[in-house]
């Protein structure tokens, strides 16, 4: 007797890719939603997405959790396409919801989602895991924003899946309750899932995730751990009035982009002591000095700059 | 690691298929029932209603009229309520698409919005049928029970395909205006609260051309209010209604996928 494996279990070797993108390319509409964009993503590894809004970080998760077909590229999970029902059985997914239906309580939430996967865990171990013991019987229209916020954590892992995605999971959520969604995604990743995190915090990354996707502009801007993304972006801002000419300022040392509105210049540098030591001999008129940290579109315009 | 994978009896596989879609029913029921601006309308104003016109009449074929005409009351507001407004909600507030990511049933989904609303329906029968038999003085023999249930059942496919299609095409914060917009016309003109031939010419001329028609034929002939040989023909018609606002809502929906 031959035994062939159920088509509802699908196992994949430690070294392969637990879903992966593959110059995917996307319109929506009339915009460019994402451009020839490639990630893989690994058993153990939280992987964050990181970019502005409407870089297309949404657009890349709701193609691997098969909401959406490339237009071109190919996208698999388990070695398959997201949108068959077989591989949707090793994905969870947290996306931006409003609201689930008021009128159900934690547990059956909970319950209705553990039904729809082959192998779920156990409701009493997600209630604790996610600290929704003590409010199980409570129906979503009471919950707070932060209990609302961990029963859709609780949605997207009920079901033990190899990939988990979650789409900006601490939106709105104050830092005590940041801290524990960031606990209970690293043990995630401790316990062998292949995490896909969306966020625009470039501290929810760096704490987070072993490797860091910038995203700008549906394009990949650049991929790494999370210290090199830092080294790159931890640019520093300098706004001051200036007579310098445009070729001087970019020619100072360690500048990496300039913006210039008439006299008003913004110049990125990673040393602004440098800048400051011979940009001031310079001009003795220069005026309005302002030095702070750039922001986090700053820093992806002097990367795209960079580029 | 490779998992300890033990391959499941075809009937407990088959047992694990369909848990999940009866609990999708059960639990939209019970969302249904908990949310009382529902179960309170679509419960309510039938008995209401009941009470107040059937009762007036006891003893008389009117008594025994509206049981048909408000249990088709019943079932339309139902289903366009409990599927089209449901649905109209759970896409704006991005619910849908977390279920539609899941991997739950895609048809478990629907057949739990138009179950749910047929169990409403079938509840607003069973007690109009009661309070027919209590203080309306009529009779209501076990059979045309039964085949008042059956037609309210599949009934509930036609009116569930247009919810649908409302749902998808209709911004939640209209839903329940324009659902009322639609919905208490077509009642009306179906004979649902007055008898078709005592109302105008006009309407009378229109109302073979509306889905609410040929359902209340049907539920009327169970009476004797209308002949039964017309049957066949508004099943037939109610069947293409069907296919139509499926056939569109899967249009509409295919666009908003791609």
């Amino acid at each position: 007797m031959s035994v062939t494996p159920p088509a509802d279990v699908l196992t994949v070797a430690p070294e392969e890719p637990v879903a992966a993108l593959q110059e995917v390319s996307k319109r929506l509409g009339k915009t460019a939603a994402l451009t020839r964009f490639s990630l893989q993503l690994r058993g153990g590894e939280v992987t964050a997405l990181l970019g502005p809004n409407g870089a297309g970080k949404t657009t890349a998760v709701r193609l691997l959790i098969g909401l959406l077909a490339p237009d071109q590229g190919r996208v698999e999970v388990l070695g398959r396409d997201p949108r068959n029902s077989t591989a949707r059985m090793a994905i969870g997914a947290m996306l931006q919801v409003a609201r689930a239906p008021d009128m159900l309580t934690v547990r059956e939430h909970i319950e209705l989602f553990r039904s729809y996967y082959p192998r779920p865990l156990e409701t009493t171990a997600i209630l604790d895991r996610t600290g929704l013991l003590p409010i199980m019987h409570r129906r979503f229209g009471t919950l707070s924003g932060g209990q609302k916020q961990r029963l859709l954590f609780a949605l997207a892992i009920c079901g033990d899946p190899r990939l988990v995605c979650l789409d900006e999971p601490t939106v709105g959520l104050d830092i005590q309750a940041r801290r524990q969604v960031w606990a209970h995604i690293r043990a995630l990743a401790a316990a062998g899932k292949a995490v896909l995190l969306t966020t625009h915090y470039l501290e929810e990354a760096d704490a987070l995730a072993h490797r860091i996707a910038l995203i700008e502009r549906g394009r990949l801007v650049r991929l790494g751990t999370p210290t090199e993304i830092k080294r790159a972006v931890a640019a520093r801002r300098i706004r001051c009035r200036t007579q310098v000419s445009d070729a001087v300022l970019r020619g100072l040392p360690t500048v990496t982009s300039l913006e210039r509105h008439g006299e008003d210049a913004v110049i990125f540098a990673h040393d602004p002591q440098a800048v400051l030591r011979q940009l001031l001999p310079l001009d003795a008129a220069l005026s309005d000095l302002e030095v702070g940290a750039a922001s986090l579109e700053d820093a992806f315009l002097t990367l795209i700059h960079a580029d | 690691m490779t998992e300890a994978v033990v391959p499941l009896a075809p009937r407990a596989r088959a047992a694990r298929r369909l848990r999940p879609v009866l609990m999708e029913i059960g639990y939209e029921f019970l969302r249904l029932a908990r949310t009382r601006a529902y179960s309170l309308s679509v419960i309510g104003f039938p008995l209401m209603f009941y009470l107040l016109f059937g009762t007036g009449h006891r003893h008389g074929p009117i008594a025994q009229y509206l049981i048909a005409s408000y249990s088709c009351l019943a079932l339309g507001s139902a289903c366009l309520f409990g599927v089209g407004l449901s649905i109209s909600f759970e896409r704006a507030q991005g619910w849908l698409e977390l279920k539609w990511a899941s991997p739950m049933p895609r048809l478990a989904y629907l057949l739990a919005k138009m179950l749910s609303s047929a169990a409403f329906a079938l509840i607003v029968m069973a007690v109009l049928i009661w309070l027919g038999i209590t203080v309306g003085g009529v009779t209501v023999s076990l059979d045309q029970a039964a085949r008042l249930a059956v037609i309210m059942l599949l009934g509930s496919i036609p009116f569930t395909a247009l919810g649908l299609l409302i749902g998808l095409l209709v911004p939640a914060n209209a839903g329940a205006g324009l659902i009322n917009l639609i919905y208490l016309p077509l009642s009306f003109a179906s004979g649902f609260f007055i008898p078709l031939r005592m109302l105008p010419h006009w309407v009378q001329r229109v109302a073979p051309a509306l889905p609410t028609y040929h359902l209340a034929q049907l539920a009327l002939a169970v009476f004797g209010f209308a002949p039964r040989s017309g049957a066949l023909l508004h099943w037939l018609v109610l069947a293409g209604f069907s296919l139509l606002m499926f056939g569109a809502a899967w249009i509409t929906f295919a666009r908003r996928e791609a």
